[in-house]
């Protein structure tokens, strides 16, 4: 992580002892011109080593110029479209008005100070806290009902040995993941909808049908359901990934011993799935305000705002639709602010119980 | 070259097996392993037989009602799951002209020109950060990295995008998520990953860093830059939101938004209610053959990248 930043070469960074500092070219401390040189002649990944660190920030600018011009446009990508809007979150402080300008970003500096006054607003509105309320109950219900069914299904899909089968119950799997919110949302409405293939079937057999996807009481089920149809499949990769890695000669070792089927899975299995178990947690509870913008926007209508209202789409609903901006974005300044605070604390509490994390300490 | 890399050593099929083994078939087992109880298959079998029939039924009723004439509809009383002979009526509709097929080119022309510039600029990006030791890659990178951690949120980026006069544009579909710094950190660790003596072989026979990243660095890495290019496309296919508040004018929507008009809001599409009122055409048959376009083009393509998808997972810490 924290090598010298002149060897460009990553080989020739963890091997330094190889080459003597002068063996690359004439001993003793270069001229600029040969570092000039040396850098014409592209040989600036291999033979220079001790010397490199003395190049100026021109040359290594000269250097590198084709480099830093590759990254230029998503540098200014990410600077106009993450970094600019972080700086527009000062209208959460504002009673900002869009029209007291041409252009709705100088309005920016026309809009009148007021403080704190939108976050009172906000931790004043019921509807708020509703919405909170409804984002932790959803994510909890998430955790608990889908975050072990990708570990279960890895677990199945490895025991199956046989690779044609393997193969094609994978490509099912995965398909729904690629699937739009709008896809899977209609494709439960001709499931379970009022005119579903199951409220159908009832009624076509005498009894009455039934609508799952106006039921404000079973609608949190019903998101957590979709979430699995779509993703659960999708998150064995990762589970797979981290099987592949283990070891034969340990399962022989353990059947050796006289480990059966079900031990060895507790005692060789589990454990080499402990550190990917614990990134992903850390992840979902550091992602945990974000539950489902736009599944949940997408059945608003259908199902109320009672049951479907969370964070994000408090947010899109005072802002976009009531245009009442500075409010949405005090609110959504909350979210990002209480939501960078858990990634933070997610990634303590792994580093304290031995894990990694999203990054290194 | 790439075909043996590709495939990892643990997967090739053991020298010793006396013929070569069907794939459908199990490869033999090793000497330590317990043959497998009955009941043990059976109820393996089971639970993935029911997983993957949870998965495709609701697909098949949707197709299969989308190829059905409006008498076998009818008398099924909506959704149709025994097929009755097969009619294209509801695609030949769709397909001649209106409202859903132009919202289908839309798409398509969205989703191609995304892609491609998604593409470009992260593949450029990621190979710009993955030489070792160039000039302020680290504080570039953490610039990125920096995004993945707090998001600047939906309305000041509705507030930007309207000052740029992005809107009514599809400039406004494809810039504000053209880029995702995950993927060019997928891609970085896989570029950083490929062997530096071939790169340094290049660089003295006189390549300069766009030959390298065209000749070297991209034919090395098709595998990843498939499954990438598949994220981004995916990504721009199913996107509707940024539709539904940057575009005012109907006539722009992609299918996605029309989907939620026909199919959810139950609305008649544009140009073709003749044909639904005069008892020809039923409205389901054409709302299920709008979700067909929808899913077919992810569920043809995906299965051809599959067995790379595990490369587009980022797997190990940022490597500085």
């Amino acid at each position: 992580m924290s090598h010298s930043t002149v060897p460009r070469s990553a080989a020739e960074a963890e091997t330094p002892a190889k080459t003597p500092a002068g063996s690359g070219g004439a001993a003793g401390p270069r001229s600029r011109f040969q570092s000039w040189f040396r850098f014409r002649f592209r040989f600036r990944d291999r033979k220079r080593s001790g010397n490199s660190g003395k190049l100026s920030l021109r040359l290594r600018f000269r250097r590198d110029r084709t480099l830093l011009l590759m990254v230029l446009p998503a540098v200014l990508l990410i600077l106009v479209f993450n970094y600019i809007p972080i700086l527009g979150n000062v209208v959460a402080f504002q009673e900002y008005d869009p029209y007291l300008s041409e252009n709705g970003f100088s309005a920016i500096f026309q809009s009148p100070w007021v403080g704190f006054e939108q976050f009172e607003r906000i931790f004043a509105d019921s509807g708020f806290w509703h919405a909170v309320q409804n984002t932790f109950v959803l994510f909890f219900l998430q955790l608990v009902l889908f975050f072990p069914v990708p570990i279960l299904l890895a677990l199945l899909i490895n025991s199956v040995v046989r690779p044609r089968v393997r193969a094609v119950a994978q490509a099912v799997m995965y398909l729904p993941h690629f699937f739009s919110w709008v896809l899977v949302v209609t494709v439960f409405m001709q499931i379970f909808g009022g005119a579903g293939i199951i409220a159908q079937t009832l009624r076509r057999h005498g009894y009455e049908g039934f609508d799952l996807m106006t039921n404000p009481e079973i609608f949190k089920y019903l998101v957590t359901a979709e979430t699995i149809w779509k993703d659960a499949g999708w998150g064995i990769i990762v589970f797979l990934a981290a099987l592949s890695s283990v070891s034969n000669d340990l399962y022989e070792a353990a059947a050796m011993d006289g480990a059966g089927r079900w031990r060895r899975m507790w005692h060789i299995t589990l454990p080499a799935l402990r550190p990917v178990i614990a990134l992903l947690l850390v992840l979902r509870v550091g992602d945990a305000l974000t539950v489902g913008f736009e599944q949940l926007l997408l059945q608003r209508q259908a199902v109320g705002v009672d049951a479907s209202d969370v964070l994000d789409t408090y947010v899109w609903w005072n802002g976009i639709r009531n245009q009442d901006f500075s409010y949405a974005a005090a609110a959504g300044l909350i979210k990002g602010v209480v939501g960078l605070a858990l990634v933070l604390t997610a990634n303590k509490v792994a580093h304290l119980m031995g894990e990694q994390g999203v990054y290194k300490k | 070259m790439t075909a043996v890399l590709d495939q990892p050593a643990g997967e090739r099929p053991a020298q010793s097996a006396p013929k070569k083994p069907t794939p459908w078939a199990a490869p033999p087992r090793p000497v330590w392993e317990e043959e497998p109880s009955r009941a043990g298959l059976a109820s393996k079998g089971l639970v993935l037989g029911i997983a993957c029939l949870a998965i495709l039924f609701p697909l098949w009723v949707v197709i299969v009602t989308s190829l059905q004439s409006k008498k076998t509809i009818d008398e099924a009383g909506g959704l149709v799951v025994v097929p009755k002979g097969i009619t294209f009526v509801a695609y030949q509709e769709l397909l001649s002209g209106g409202q859903v097929q132009r919202a289908a080119l839309v798409s398509i022309g969205v989703t191609v020109v995304g892609t491609l510039f998604s593409m470009a600029v992260s593949v450029l990006s990621a190979y710009g950060l993955s030489r070792s030791g160039s000039l302020g890659h680290r504080w570039i990178l953490m610039t990125l990295l920096a995004t993945m951690f707090f998001g600047a949120g939906l309305i000041p980026t509705y507030l930007l995008v309207q000052a740029l006069g992005l809107t009514d544009t599809y400039l406004a579909l494809i810039l504000p998520s053209a880029v995702s710094v995950f993927n060019i950190l997928v891609l970085r660790s896989f570029f950083m990953g490929i062997s530096q003596e071939l790169i340094d072989s290049a660089r003295i026979d006189g390549a300069g860093d766009w030959r390298i990243l065209w000749k070297i660095v991209m034919p090395l890495s098709r595998a990843v830059l498939a499954v990438i290019a598949l994220f981004y496309a995916v990504g721009y296919w199913s996107a509707w939101f940024n539709a539904s508040i940057y575009l005012t004018d109907q006539d722009m929507m992609p299918l996605q938004n029309v989907m939620i008009q026909l199919v959810q809001k139950q609305e008649r599409p544009v140009g073709l209610t003749a044909q639904i009122n005069t008892g020809q055409l039923s409205p389901l048959a054409i709302q299920m053959a709008v979700m067909v376009m929808a899913l077919l083009p992810v569920a043809v393509l995906s299965p051809f990248v599959q067995k790379h998808f595990k490369k587009g997972m980022l797997t190990g810490a940022v490597k500085g």
